[in-house]
């Protein structure tokens, strides 16, 4: 059984038999009882709070996912109603200031816990989102949360951290602005917080000044997404932003590695409006200004050796023109992720494969394998080379220290085959 | 132990392309489905990755897909009154051991069987009178005809991405199709694939000799596709490993490709795999199915009831679970009395292999369906009148033959058996070996059929199938006469050697090279009791929530492949239990 799967099910070992069937989920199946839970639900997908707070075929909401920062591994919580193991104690008022201040129980929470991006919850929104969250069923689990190591696991340093780097003010909507840009611009900012991966972080985590201009984490590269059409979204019109964030697909790409959980989860539940709210206020973005190098020559040498091991082991999906299949297989030409300067998701990619988005509106789930135990580090290095000065890209070679470190990092099988 | 499960308005016993396509139209009804699976899950990307699939050692050598003989297996013998013996060895009846059955391996013909296909006994007697069946063949009709079938197959197309030419469109001949075929309602989702140079050999030498060649219709997938699901599919790359293999392209349509990803986004269905059926339960007058019984992995015995009972097996097996349930009267070759088990047909295939002298036929561009055909002398569409026979083949240049371990042995008659001259004479063959299916037609016999084997059992202790066959009369003489036609072509064709054979020459065995994996019929839908066990919509005459489909339904097989005509009556028998059936649950034809 697969990733894929353990996404969209549950797994019930049954006397070895195995029963496959959608998890019957609270965040799917709850009837709301009134309107303020049900769009506390609905304020919950888009948060994608289940995602961190469930582990892969675990209780939803009973928390013990293990997320790996550069500081050491968080645990997250239970948030389920329980009251000795989750938050069935918690008042109003407890609940705000874990989502909205950073603040828990036993003291200052980890932003690994995007309180820095939920500081941007209205009011109102906050108040139906604690209403949706007290109807989630009791599950007794027992998560112990802080396994970092010293000084990380002191709580109270994060007073200092949340001194320099948290702004703890609510969303202010900019009057200049439609109401679109605005929604959409409270939804990134806040519930979704897309900046959580996609802005760069300083050496103590925190967000730097240059919102959504890509940032490396977990051994993935969350990508530019202003509006540079090199290696941002200058190229996506507001439809294909859309048809991204509802299906997982579009017509130049298919979402990968942790952005097609995001989709699963979160986004494709949104509705029509606030889909294209987030489109419209990332069209909004100004252009960010890059020097574009200048692609690699055809007689390079890395550039030679890669168009052989694309023609043997890339084209029969991506095809030998690098065009791929629209809402499937990736477009390879003027694709702005080959073309960041940080090619960590193409090496994990690569390396190990990646789940495609399994969504209601696009089901198919094509995923691409990988090729860890198949192809030796300078072919790797290579082939990625060539693609990234093919077809209208440009961007720096790849070398083979560079898949060499790569695998180490992310636990990818040496290669098997000579 | 035993357990029951939550009972569910409906339970699908295997979940092949029959069963998945039932599920997917009873669970998008509002119906709780639970199927039951003996195979393990299958997922497309990760068990048949493109970087590791095509390794022709597991694949076609190990037949790692394949369900083994030494989980379950099929005694055979020729005749009544011989001791049967088990099939011990991978044979020719190629069982799938997944979710997805034997539709995530199959080669990927594509086939709507022609309105003669479902009539043949009406067709028959019309035309020629009861003089021209031999003694002892079983022919009827269907209860349902193309025309009923029409929407049926259209839509299954559409759920498959099926590639071809259409050869008759609202009665209308369409250039560069099949003239035969029934009337379409609509062209091939998507278009023929690229014909291969032994293909294009065929079309000419059959146009020359008058025929008319058409792309055979194709699993292959020939341009993206997205299907009636909201499914997308990419085109085929040719790469030659379908047939034995799962595709990881997402080219090959397959219920793991084409089906499972919505059902499995569907609340309200549920699949248990690795888990057995050994018995439908009844109430004790046999008039209702109550429950299925199964054996999980663990050896552990469950109960799933339901409203309603599917049996989407294999097609021999779903005749076993009826006989091992004791439902239905088992047929009595000596009396001629009884159903169950009765009407089993094979198919009658002849060859033509030839060698060229020096051509570059490059066979490792290939597909499991890859093909040009000729339907001239397929059913019938040419005057038996004087032949003896009834019925005849689809005859077709088949490129589903490029690996390398498998052309190894295919060198001309007198070459050397090694070293170097065997090297030389490999690596021209190689280039210059093309064939010539004739894929024929089959007809009931009194003397074949299947029941229970009284000796051997399988692992529960329940006795195994027996099969009861040989060719008859009518496939011997087919089977030359198409033989002989196929070696006419492929002399045409400008082949320096052609040797051409009939296998229904030889008697009827289970491990015969280049034999077919298609069996038919045992459980056969039809419009009178005393000749089928179900009505014509698959519904059991005497236990109204007992559905059985597949191919065990069809009481003769075609000059074709089964899959399509498996998956309209599946979709035909659908609609009736969500139409018909669930608002007056009771037989829906009445005598």
């Amino acid at each position: 059984m697969t990733r894929n799967l353990l996404q969209r099910t549950v797994r019930l070992s049954f006397r070895n038999s195995i029963i496959f069937s959608l998890t019957a989920l609270p965040v799917y199946a709850a009837q709301a009882e009134n309107v303020h839970v049900e769009h506390g639900r609905y304020l919950s997908i888009a948060g994608d709070c289940l995602a961190c707070h469930t582990t892969a075929g675990g209780k939803p909401f009973a928390g013990g996912l293990d997320l790996k920062t550069p500081f050491g591994v968080i645990t997250t919580s239970n948030i389920t109603s329980d009251k000795e193991t989750g938050i069935g104690n918690w008042t109003f008022q407890q609940f705000d200031n874990a989502v909205r201040h950073g603040k828990g129980p036993n003291g200052h929470l980890y932003p690994a816990m995007p309180y820095t991006a939920y500081a941007q919850i209205s009011d109102t929104d906050i108040a139906d989102l604690w209403s949706y969250i007290q109807t989630i069923a009791p599950v007794h689990n027992k998560v112990e949360s802080n396994k970092l190591p010293f000084p990380y696991n002191i709580r109270a340093l994060l007073v200092f951290w949340n001194l320099l780097f948290f702004n703890n003010s609510a969303f202010v909507p900019d009057p200049t602005k439609s109401a679109d840009v605005n929604r959409g611009a409270y939804l990134v900012k806040g519930l979704e917080h897309c900046g959580t991966c996609h802005t760069p972080k300083n050496a103590f985590g925190g967000d730097t000044k240059d919102a959504f201009q890509g940032a490396s984490l977990q051994g993935w590269y969350a990508p530019d997404l202003t509006n540079n059409a090199h290696i941002g979204l200058g190229r996506w019109t507001i439809e294909d932003i859309v048809a991204y964030l509802r299906s997982g697909t579009n017509r130049y790409t298919a979402a990968y590695g942790p952005m097609t959980e995001t989709i699963v989860n979160s986004t494709q539940h949104l509705t029509d409006a606030d889909l294209h709210a987030i489109a419209v206020y990332f069209k909004s973005l100004p252009p960010r200004n890059i020097t574009i190098p200048a692609p690699l020559p055809t007689s390079n040498e890395q550039v030679q050796a890669g168009q052989h091991e694309f023609i043997v082991e890339c084209s029969a999906c991506h095809k030998s023109d690098g065009t791929g299949i629209s809402n499937m297989i990736p477009d390879l030409r003027n694709n702005s992720a080959i073309n960041a300067k940080n090619p960590d998701s193409l090496l994990n990619i690569v390396l190990k494969g990646t789940d495609g988005p399994a969504t209601h509106a696009n089901p198919t789930g094509a995923a691409m394998p990988g090729f860890d135990w198949k192809l030796q580090d300078q072919q790797i290095a290579n082939v990625l080379t060539y693609i990234r000065n093919s077809w209208g890209n440009a961007a720096q070679a790849v070398s083979a220290t560079d898949v060499n470190k790569a695998r180490a990092a992310i636990g990818a099988q040496p290669a098997t085959l000579r | 132990m035993h357990y029951k499960r939550p009972k569910a308005d409906v339970v699908i016993v295997g979940l092949g392309w029959s069963g998945s396509t039932m599920a997917e139209e009873l669970t998008r009804a509002g119906l709780n489905v639970v199927a039951i699976e003996r195979g393990a899950w299958r997922e497309t990307s990760t068990s048949f990755p493109t970087t590791r699939n095509p390794d022709e050692l597991s694949g076609s050598i190990r037949k790692e897909i394949l369900q083994a003989p030494v989980t379950e297996t099929y005694t055979v013998r020729n005749k009544p009154g011989e001791t049967a013996l088990p099939l011990r060895k991978y044979h020719n009846l190629t069982l799938g051991n997944n979710v997805g059955g034997a539709g995530t391996h199959w080669a990927g013909a594509s086939w709507r069987w022609q309105p003669f296909d479902h009539q043949p006994y009406t067709r028959i007697m019309e035309r020629y009178g009861a003089k021209q069946l031999v003694d002892g063949l079983i022919l009827q009709d269907w209860g349902v005809t193309y025309d009923d079938l029409e929407p049926f197959y259209d839509r299954f197309e559409k759920i498959a991405g099926t590639s071809g030419t259409a050869g008759v469109i609202n009665g209308v001949k369409q250039p560069g199709g099949n003239p035969f075929e029934g009337s379409r309602t609509s062209p091939y989702p998507t278009p023929a694939l690229e014909r291969t140079r032994a293909n294009i050999l065929f079309a000419e030498a059959t146009t020359r000799l008058g025929y008319t060649p058409f792309p055979v219709p194709s699993a292959m997938i020939g341009a993206p596709y997205t299907n009636a699901l909201g499914i997308n599919l990419a085109p085929c790359t040719y790469c030659g490993y379908c047939q034995l293999y799962g595709c990881g392209n997402w080219s090959k349509s397959s219920p793991n490709i084409c089906i499972l990803p919505v059902l499995m986004q569907r609340p309200n269905f549920t699949v248990v795999t690795e888990s057995e059926v050994v018995r439908i339960n009844t109430t004790p007058d046999k008039k209702t199915a109550t429950s299925v019984t199964f054996v999980d992995s663990d050896g552990n015995i469950g109960e799933q009831p339901a409203d309603i009972v599917i049996v989407a097996t294999f097609t021999l097996d779903n005749t076993r679970l009826l006989l091992l349930s004791g439902i239905g009267t088992p047929y009595d070759a000596v009396s001629g009395e009884g159903v169950v088990g009765r009407a089993f047909t094979f198919q009658t295939l002849s060859w033509a292999f030839m060698f060229f002298e020096n051509e570059y036929l490059n066979p490792f561009m290939n597909t499991g369906a890859l093909a040009t055909q000729i339907d001239d002398f397929n059913g019938d569409n040419f005057d038996h009148t004087g032949l003896g026979f009834i019925g005849g083949a689809g005859i077709q240049s088949l490129c589903n033959q490029g690996l390398p371990i498998g052309m190894s042995g295919l060198v001309p008659e007198g070459s050397p058996k090694w070293g170097k001259g065997w090297k030389q004479a490999f690596q021209k063959a190689y280039q210059n070996y093309a064939q010539i299916q004739g894929q024929g037609t089959s007809f009931a016999h009194r003397e074949q059929f299947m029941d229970l084997d009284p000796t051997y059992k399988d692992k529960f202790g329940q006795p195994l199938l027996r099969i009861t066959y040989d060719y008859n009369e009518n496939d011997r003489r087919s089977g030359r006469f198409i033989r002989d036609k196929c070696a006419e072509i492929a002399k045409e064709m400008g082949a320096r050697e052609v040797t051409g054979v009939s296998l229904a020459d030889q008697p009827y065995s289970g491990y015969t090279p280049w034999d077919s994996s298609h069996v038919q019929g045992g459980v056969v839908m039809g419009e009178n009791p005393k000749t089928s066990v179900q009505n014509r919509y698959q519904q059991n005459w005497d236990i109204p929530n007992l559905f059985v489909i597949g191919a065990s339904s069809f009481p003769n097989n075609a000059g074709y492949n089964p899959t399509a005509a498996v998956g309209a009556t599946t979709l035909w028998t659908a609609k009736a239990i969500t139409d018909l059936y669930l608002k007056n649950p009771g037989p829906l034809v009445r005598l």
